[in-house]
């Protein structure tokens, strides 16, 4: 899992079926010190996060995991919301 | 996923069986802003989506959950129409 912030929502009226009632959210991907890291992207939210929210998401196929027994056809996933980051000196 | 903007189409005689019907289409991602990324990718169209239409982007084996796509050879599949990107920075 990778860390990232909450920068955006993305709204589609024509989508997959299994992305119905999905929330679909930009996220920024973020290194430990919360600067900016690499390219924006799209995840589907399944912990309720919001904006400007740290979180931590999972890519790849896992990300439709936390849906199942529901199929959403998504590789990002939100998982967590970060409280906080503590990185021994 | 990814945003995308749909650039064009792909038309092949010879594929897997699995992809007959298929809709190909060539996207280019862009930036959650809507500037244009120099990556491109072939996916398989599922909702859809028109030339030069914002889509929504699923790829790896998450693409083959998008509906009608179960167990195909893809790993790039165009899962919604984007209406609305919404970002704070």
């Amino acid at each position: 899992m990778l860390l990232a912030r909450v920068v955006g929502t993305v709204v589609c009226a024509r989508k997959d079926a299994g992305l119905t009632g999905t929330k679909l959210l930009v996220i920024q991907p973020i290194k430990t010190d919360r600067t900016p890291h690499g390219k924006a992207l799209v995840a589907v939210d399944s912990v309720g996060a919001g904006a400007a929210e740290e979180v931590i998401y999972v890519r790849g196929r896992e990300a439709s995991f936390p849906f199942l027994p529901a199929e959403v056809p998504a590789d990002a996933a939100i998982v967590g919301i970060v409280d906080r980051i503590h990185i021994g000196s | 996923m990814q945003l995308a903007r749909v650039v064009g189409t792909v038309v092949s005689t010879r594929k897997d069986e699995r992809l007959h019907g298929a809709k190909l289409l060539v996207v280019r991602t862009v930036d959650p802003h809507g500037k244009d990324d120099t990556a491109y990718m072939v996916a398989v169209d599922t909702v859809d989506a028109g030339a030069n239409d914002r889509v929504l982007i699923v790829t790896g084996s998450s693409a083959r959950m998008a509906s009608g796509l179960k167990d195909c050879p893809v790993d790039a599949a165009i899962v919604g129409v984007v209406d609305i990107v919404d970002v704070k920075e």
